[in-house]
């Protein structure tokens, strides 16, 4: 498969940036898109060109490294994959692909497609961490928790931290992920201890970052590559509202 | 946002029930009796100033969080696609709150103040029916109560949401009742000027008895 690139070049932080136009020829499609940027950057360092930065890692949709714009959708078309997931053969032949970095206000662009989102990290120092001592791996009929709240902690953990919730919403919130950690550790025993303090600090951390409001548009569930449901954004609210006024 | 938004949904709710009398065929007698009722309970009085601060607390409130979501993404992307995952609804929550807040102004301007204001020499039925011959007046009063529609339509799940009352097992109930909301209300208050302007126009008895 050929394709018409559209990338989003930019040399640093402080640099404006623009788009650049490339062609890719002879694509597998079932090459992934982290693939064809690979061939891309071969062809520009074989020509003296810089290659095109990009952030990846476990290349198998764990990781959450991985995180392009890809025609106007977070991950690109298609849902519950991440951009490493994405195939070449959910193109057209030809098609024009225009691919940019995540945008908002706590993710400045670091190089072409790579944003900083120490800003995430920052929020999980403030709450997203249990003090009880755990011990080693328990038996699994020992621990006294029913299948559906395990189900659902263990759904809010899937969350590989990327940053798709915040670059699809409209209103760059980081609602869904800040959710998803609250969730996880307020389902389970061993986040009890943290439980008011967490989602309290954890949410004044992400309003300090300058990610946006949440106004239900759940533009991020549709794009989440681990398909977390807003569900767990009405948990946050409700353990908002019970530690403040508790 | 949640509260206030569903503060002024009770009350739409009870406005509709208080204006359906103005179907009521006895030449607008029921209807006056009710306003003047309105005019001079207390109680409806001291609701009122709470309902005149939710409307200024919901729209300031709407505004701020706009300004800082605009904010959040000072470099805009070249290609956004979030028709794809979205509502219109959802996406034009400000645009028709706008306009109901026009609306809102236009209304008070058109009855609350003379009724209860400045005072006016015909009474609510007559007014009502004076405003409504209007073609202008009517077609806006349609025009801005299909945008509250819209804006109850995203509105009212998202107040439950924000309060953190849905994904609980009784999202069905939610949305039945949320169809009353969006969709039964604002046809109930959108019959009033369409049914003035076709049936009781002050002086369109010959044009609605051309059109029977
Ligand atoms: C199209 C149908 C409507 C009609 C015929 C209508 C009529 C009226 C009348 C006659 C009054 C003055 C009350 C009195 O003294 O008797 C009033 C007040 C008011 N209306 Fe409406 N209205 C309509 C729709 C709406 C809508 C859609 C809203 C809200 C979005 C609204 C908000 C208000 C408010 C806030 C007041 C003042 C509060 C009060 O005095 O009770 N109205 N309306
Ligand atoms: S909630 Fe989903 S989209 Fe957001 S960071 Fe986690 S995995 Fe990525
Ligand atoms: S590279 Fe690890 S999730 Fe895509």
């Amino acid at each position: 498969m050929n394709f018409k690139l559209k990338i989003w070049r930019q040399k640093n932080s402080t640099d404006k940036g623009r788009f650049v136009e490339y062609l890719v020829k002879n694509i597998s499609p079932d090459a992934s898109f982290l693939e064809m940027l690979d061939v891309l950057n071969v062809e520009l360092t074989r020509r003296g060109e810089e290659p095109v930065a990009f952030d990846h890692d476990c290349r198998e949709g764990i990781c959450g490294s991985c995180g392009i714009m890809i025609n106007g959708r977070a991950h690109g078309p298609g849902h519950g994959a991440a951009t490493c997931e994405l195939r070449m053969r959910a193109f057209q032949d030809n098609e024009t692909i225009v691919a940019e970095p995540w945008r908002a206000k706590p993710f400045p662009v670091l190089r072409d497609l790579v944003v900083d989102r120490s800003s995430f990290d920052r929020i999980m120092v403030a709450g997203g961490y249990i003090s009880a001592k755990t011990g080693g791996v328990p038996d699994g009929n020992a621990i006294p928790i029913s299948k559906p709240i395990a189900d659902q902690a263990m759904d809010a953990a899937a969350c590989i931290g990327c940053g798709a919730c915040v670059a699809a919403c409209p209103n760059s919130s980081a609602m869904l992920f800040v959710a998803a950690k609250v969730s996880h550790l307020a389902l389970l025993p061993q986040g009890q201890p943290e439980r008011k303090s967490r989602v309290e600090r954890m949410v004044a951390q992400m309003d300090a970052e300058g990610f946006g409001n949440c106004s239900n548009n759940y533009a991020c569930e549709a794009e989440c590559p681990k398909e977390i449901s807003v569900s767990n954004i009405a948990r946050m609210n409700t353990e908002y509202i019970l530690a403040k006024i508790r | 946002m949640s509260l206030t938004g569903l503060f002024l949904c009770t009350f739409l709710a009870e406005h509709l029930a208080g204006n359906l009398l103005l179907f009521v065929n006895d030449g607008g007698e029921m209807y006056e009796k009710y306003s003047e009722f309105l005019v001079s309970n207390p109680v409806i009085r001291t609701i009122e100033i709470v309902l005149f601060a939710s409307i200024i607390w919901h729209a300031l409130s709407g505004f701020v969080v706009w300004l800082q979501n605009r904010r959040a993404r000072p470099v805009k992307y070249e290609e956004y696609r979030l028709g794809d995952n979205t509502e219109l609804a959802s996406r034009m929550t400000m645009l028709s709150g706008s306009v109901i807040f026009f609306f809102l102004v236009i209304h008070l301007g058109s009855f609350f103040v003379p009724l209860r204001v400045t005072g006016s020499d015909v009474g609510a039925y007559h007014l009502v029916q004076e405003k409504f011959s209007s073609l202008w007046f009517s077609g806006f009063y349609v025009l801005a109560l299909l945008l509250l529609a819209y804006h109850l339509r995203h509105g009212f799940q998202s107040a439950f949401q924000t309060l953190g009352l849905r994904g609980k097992g009784y999202d069905s109930i939610l949305s039945a009742i949320a169809f009353i909301f969006w969709f039964v209300i604002p046809l109930g208050f959108a019959s009033i000027p369409v049914y003035f302007y076709f049936f009781r126009r002050a002086s369109g008895a010959a044009f609605t008895l051309g059109l029977l």
